[in-house]
């Protein structure tokens, strides 16, 4: 029933929705809950398990009864739906559902990461003050409240503040705060999770201001929620009470109400949520929601407080529907009936300690206000006002100036902002003069009448004293054990209701304290979350990062099937005409052996290392010798962890007397630069050598085959291949040329700037190398026995093991993992080996994982396959010799197959065909490649995003060198040793960079900047590793706070400020160049990824 | 997610880190000249106290510096090391 006048809602605009399919209407202001009320909808939905009705119970998100599925949201309490016009809600049975097959949710949640000096939780009188308080000392502050209007609980209450309504002293904080240039006060934000470190998650509520205003003009707005991510340096919990009620028999039907929540409806609201109440209070509060409720003219027929008389509500009475009637009154003063429709119940109040136990902080129980509440905090925070157990407003706010002057001045070490420092306590914080009598502590009442089956607990959960009364007795002592004997906390409200007063009622049966009895753990969320909030825009081509080489648009436009090798994708096969795998497959194999092929092989990790020591330093961590190697060659290597184990292998070259190039497989390349890394820093720092990844900076195209050199020699003209063993390396001024061989065949692996790789790819092909993938690259590999770190190791596997004891040098003392070689169990016999098995039907394939036994039905595992193609398979098997018949089981088929162990090389024991053909034809040599830059294809969509916001742009082809050891006393400076200079440091030599940026026409003349390897050269050219986007204008930070962790306030990530960071899950540079410009500089395989999540992030601007 | 200080970059989210283990962990003078027992100790056995630990952290997706802290496994409380560089002695 709607009062006349009264309640922050605005009668003027009527609100029409439905409650299962009824046409109803409402106000702006009103929650759904506020509506239903006033619309006199009493019911608003089943219990979980048996199926009573139930009611609006609460006001907030501890709502356990009206859970309603409001449009897309399977589940959500009504009070705290805010109504809008059109709204659709259906009630439920205590659960909601999702539709399995539905369309994913249009909505579009974001994330976003923001710093401040102190983080002030909750909009109250206590959250008010110490943000207020915080914010004019100086701090970087941010407010969040979960309602859309701030205030809290003075909203709801008729409390005079210097003789003035509440609300006046609200506007007049909200003025002061708004006034604050660095306070960001967030309504409709939820604090969902307070983690390690003062890192607090929150969720933003954006659909109900943005909903109808966005959506027009064709963009997708921002309709849904944000995932905020704060680091504070101080934490101010104001969160709060909640009020409890009492677990008397039949206290859940509909008509029963929390006190607080039944003077909320009607001061907030303007709601009379009943005619004719009985107030049932172990609190003073209860009197003062009495008192409002008949100031609103509703009458209060009976005032049960058993602290003045030891009356006590004993009993209910209902209507056929279930609804409230009447109560019983017992106690005291005998026993009689009063009908009545709402029956207001204050049990007493609970301080909101979710945020401050998630932070590890350790509660106590007060006897005075029979509640739990801090008391040793874990981390830097400092709850206040009712959160904290201190009650009525002017104490509130007094709490909350002392935490938010504390929280500022002791800012000092960590706040890096601008802004006069924090002058801890201030005086000019008044207290108002408040209207509120003084509190008397509650009466200790959790039950009323034994173990009832009717007295309910836990509404939602359907958990009565009756479901207590047992778990006790079935012997449970523990409160976490009886909350998952009966589910007591379990549900969508995590017991804000119904946890105290269960850890009461057990601490009655078991006949000790509640403060012995103790809480469950307080775990996050807060609230409920939807997975897609989680999710943000991570979802789709966004949920991973992607990383593609230089030619991927072209193998996409030829058909390729692409695999996924770590973030890589790679074309796994290039099918022709409706071919399958194995049909393309047997195509690429065949030219491949017979004539000529190309695989784009840029993935493969690449890391120059350069300085004196380099040889010294590589002779420490490989097996095999390279500080030996001649300049101009190429050594195949494993690496070994300490404990003897292959970690990786490559083909390491050296470029120059200081310089090699070591290459690794697609997937460890970070992991082995870590590496490096770690032992140079920790182990060796007195060696001089440095390690710089140029994966991305080269791209690759293997040419492969016995008739590849024609090809070869015509891609890279200027190089002698009449003079070009195998196992050496030549420059050209195109970049580049390995002769090493992954497939046995005579093969080239030719290297240019990633700008010239699709030209380069395209070019091998017009002359005649078939396109072929990473299957066929693994049938080669396999039919010539060369393991896949990967496929045939797995941790357990050492170099002997393979069959590689010629790599470990003999010469040298040391070298990481050596020492495990002799170890008991590495040089046992019979450990696992490499071998080869051929099945009986050579058209098998076997399957990867069968486990290998001596004969069909044994059951002594003696190996298992660990590669399988059409008629040949390699394994790790121990105690079998060439020959040997076993037997692959197969468990997923279930079929037992016949093979014999063979050597693992099927393909050219004797490398008679490394040398290829002669050549005998002659094709046209190529001139120059043509430029492109990483983001060439993204010009037209990066102009078509331009707002007045934001601008984004690719800044192309810019030449960078990477230089270590030594300042070159220009560029940015990344780390301790560690620079990077664009426009070319001197002593780097850039292969085939244009002339001026963009002019793709010159490619091919090298701009050659003194000589790679020349004495002092520690640069390394890195022009193509990395893509350069700009991002200005005055929104750019909106944009990088939604994927990037840094501080990046203005004052902070001052102009002129770079680092490494990760943005969008994407390592970057970030360089602020100007007030509101931004280079971003993103490895180039990683370009296009960032390029749509940046336009994704304007999109929702 | 815990907030890490970076002798060179200041304090960063784990995120951008990568754990490095129990720090202080010298690689043997001579491998060759101990037994197969001290060689399995310097490989395999790790304190795991209930407590402080001195432990490694590399700042991958920084400015790939290798450095130790103090930190609490049960608090995740970490304090400086002592032995690490600060960002000024980096010059």
């Amino acid at each position: 029933m709607r009062r006349e006048s009264g309640g922050r809602i605005d009668r003027s605009r009527v609100l029409r929705f439905t409650f299962d399919g009824r046409e109803l209407t409402g106000h702006p202001g009103d929650t759904l809950a506020s509506a239903l009320l006033a619309c006199g909808v009493r019911t608003v939905g089943r219990s979980v398990d048996l199926g009573r009705p139930r009611g609006v119970f609460t006001a907030g998100a501890e709502e356990p009864n009206a859970l309603v599925r409001v449009g897309d949201d399977p589940m959500v309490p009504a009070t705290v739906v805010e109504l809008r016009d059109g709204l659709e809600a259906w009630s439920l049975r205590g659960r909601g559902r999702l539709t399995p097959g539905a369309p994913p949710a249009e909505t579009r949640h974001d994330k976003a990461y923001l710093h401040c000096d102190v983080l002030v939780v909750g909009g109250g009188p206590a959250g008010l003050a110490a943000a207020l308080a915080a914010g004019e000392a100086g701090a970087r502050v941010v407010l969040l409240d979960d309602r859309p209007e701030l205030g809290g609980d003075l909203l709801s209450s008729r409390t005079l503040l210097d003789g003035a309504p509440a609300p006046d002293w609200v506007s007049s904080v909200a003025a002061r705060l708004a006034a604050l240039p660095e306070v960001r006060v967030l309504s409709r934000t939820t604090a969902i999770g307070y983690h390690d470190h003062n890192y607090v998650v929150a969720v933003e509520r954006r659909e109900a201001d943005g909903h109808t205003a966005r959506r027009g003009g064709g963009r997708r707005g921002l309709d849904g929620c944000r995932l905020w991510h704060f680091r504070a340096g101080r934490v101010v919990p104001a969160t709060g009470a909640h009020e409890r009620s009492v677990a008397f028999p039949g206290n859940d039907r509909p008509g029963v109400m929390l006190a607080s929540a039944a003077r909320t409806y009607v001061n907030r609201y303007g709601v009379l949520p009943g005619r004719r109440a009985v107030v049932f209070t172990c609190t003073d509060s209860g009197h003062e929601a009495a008192r409002d409720l008949a100031a609103a003219g509703v009458e209060v027929v009976a005032t049960v407080d058993p602290r003045r008389d030891g009356s006590l509500v004993t009993g209910t009475l209902a209507d056929e529907e279930g609804v409230l009637t009447g109560v019983v009154i017992g106690g005291g003063t005998g026993e009689r009936v009063v009908a009545c429709d709402l029956l207001a119940v204050s049990g007493g109040w609970n301080p909101a300690v979710h945020l401050f136990s998630q932070s590890q902080g350790r509660l106590r129980f007060d006897e005075t206000l029979q509640a739990f509440v801090p008391h040793l905090s874990a981390q830097a925070e400092r709850s206040a006002g009712a959160c904290r157990g201190v009650y009525g407003t002017a104490a509130a706010i007094a709490d909350g100036f002392a935490a938010g002057s504390r929280a500022a001045g002791s800012r000092a070490a960590g706040s890096r902002a601008g802004g006069p420092a924090g002058a801890g306590e201030r005086k000019d914080f008044r207290v108002p003069g408040c209207d509120e009598p003084e509190q008397n502590p509650p009466a200790a009442l959790w039950t009323v009448g034994g173990g009832d089956a009717e007295a309910f607990v836990d509404l939602q959960r359907d958990v009565t004293v009756a479901d207590l009364v047992r778990a006790t007795g079935a012997g449970l002592r523990s409160v976490e054990h009886v909350k998952r004997y009966t589910t007591a906390g379990t549900g969508a409200e995590q017991g804000k209701t119904s946890g105290a007063t269960a850890v009461g009622v057990v601490a009655g049966l078991l006949g000790v304290e509640p403060g012995r009895v103790g809480t469950t753990t307080f775990r996050p969320p807060y609230t409920p979350v939807a997975f897609g909030v989680l999710a943000g825009r991570d979802r789709g081509s966004l949920s991973d990062p992607v990383r593609v080489t230089a030619m991927h648009d072209l193998h996409v436009a030829r058909g390729a099937v692409f695999e996924d090798v770590g973030q890589w994708k790679r074309p796994r096969y290039f099918p022709l005409g409706g071919e399958s795998m194995a049909q393309a497959v047997e195509r690429e194999r065949r030219a491949a052996r017979t004539g000529v092929a190309a695989i784009d092989a840029s993935t493969l990790g690449k890391i120059e290392v350069v300085g004196r020591d380099a040889g010294e330093f590589l002779d420490r961590i490989h097996p095999n010798m390279l500080s030996t190697l001649p300049i101009g060659s190429c050594r195949y290597s494993v690496t070994c962890g300490t404990d003897g184990m292959v970690l990786d292998d490559g083909v390491i070259t050296r470029l120059a007397e200081d310089r090699y190039l070591a290459t690794t497989t697609t997937g460890n390349a970070a992991t082995v630069l870590d590496r490096l890394e770690e032992w140079r820093q920790t182990e060796w720092p007195d060696l001089d050598v440095s390690f710089t990844s140029v994966t991305d900076h080269w791209a690759v195209v293997a040419v492969v085959g016995p008739r590849a050199r024609p090809v070869a020699e015509a891609l890279v003209p200027d190089v002698d291949f009449a003079d070009f063993p195998f196992m050496t390396f030549r420059e050209s001024r195109f970049g580049r040329v390995f002769r090493i061989s992954f497939s046995g065949e005579l093969a080239y692996e030719i290297n240019v700037p990633r700008w010239f790789g699709a030209a380069l790819w395209e070019a091998a092909l017009e002359r005649g190398a078939v396109p072929y993938g990473t299957e066929t690259m693994h049938v080669l590999r396999a039919e010539k026995g060369f393991a896949i770190v990967g496929q045939e190791t797995d941790g357990t596997v050492t170099p002997q093991d393979l069959g590689m004891s010629w790599i470990i040098s003999a010469r040298k003392p040391d070298f990481v993992g050596k020492r495990s070689h002799s170890r008991p169990d590495t040089a046992r016999p019979g450990r696992k080996r490499l071998v080869g098995l051929v099945p009986d039907d050579p058209g098998e394939t076997l399957t990867e994982g069968a486990q290998l036994v001596a004969s069909p039905g044994d059951t002594r595992m003696l190996g298992h396959v660990t590669s399988a193609y059409p008629g040949v398979a390699l394994a790790m098997a121990r105690d079998v010799r060439e020959g040997d018949r076993l037997v692959a089981f197969d468990a997923r088929r279930g079929r037992e197959v016949p093979v014999t162990v063979t050597a693992p090389v099927f393909h050219d024991p004797d490398n008679t065909r490394r040398d290829g053909l002669p050549p005998d034809v002659r094709l046209e040599p190529v001139k120059g490649y043509g430029a492109r830059s990483a983001l060439g294809g993204f010009s037209a969509r990066f102009v078509a995003a331009r707002s007045s916001g934001v601008t984004i742009r690719e800044v192309p082809l810019v030449p960078m060198g990477e230089v270590r050891g030594r300042d070159p006393g220009e560029g940015l400076r990344l780390g301790p040793d560690w620079w990077l200079v664009m426009g070319g440091p001197p002593g780097v030599r850039h292969t085939g960079v244009p002339a001026r940026s963009g002019d793709a026409g010159a490619a091919g003349a090298a701009d050659t900047v003194g000589a790679a390897g020349a004495a002092g050269a520690t640069g390394v050219d890195v022009s193509a590793q990395r893509a350069v986007i700009g991002l200005s204008g005055p929104r750019v930070r909106d944009v990088l706070v939604t994927g990037c962790r840094i501080d990046l306030h203005p004052a902070v990530f001052a102009v002129g400020a770079h680092t490494r960071t990760l943005l969008a899950r994407v390592p970057v540079v970030l360089h602020r160049t100007g007030p509101d410009v931004y280079l971003i500089l993103v490895d180039s395989s990683l370009a296009e990824y960032l390029a749509e999540w940046l336009l994704d992030a304007l999109e929702g601007l | 997610m815990q907030l890490i200080e970076c002798p060179w970059c200041g304090p960063r989210d784990e995120i951008e880190f990568r754990y490095g283990g129990q720090a202080g962990i010298a690689y043997p003078e001579d491998p060759s000249a101990l037994s197969d027992e001290e060689w399995a100790g310097y490989v395999f056995m790790r304190d795991n106290p209930r407590g402080w630990f001195h432990e490694r952290w590399y700042h991958v997706h920084g400015c790939r510096t290798w450095f130790s802290v103090r930190r609490h496994t049960v608090t995740h409380e970490i304090g400086r090391d002592p032995e690490s560089p600060r960002r000024e002695e980096f010059g």
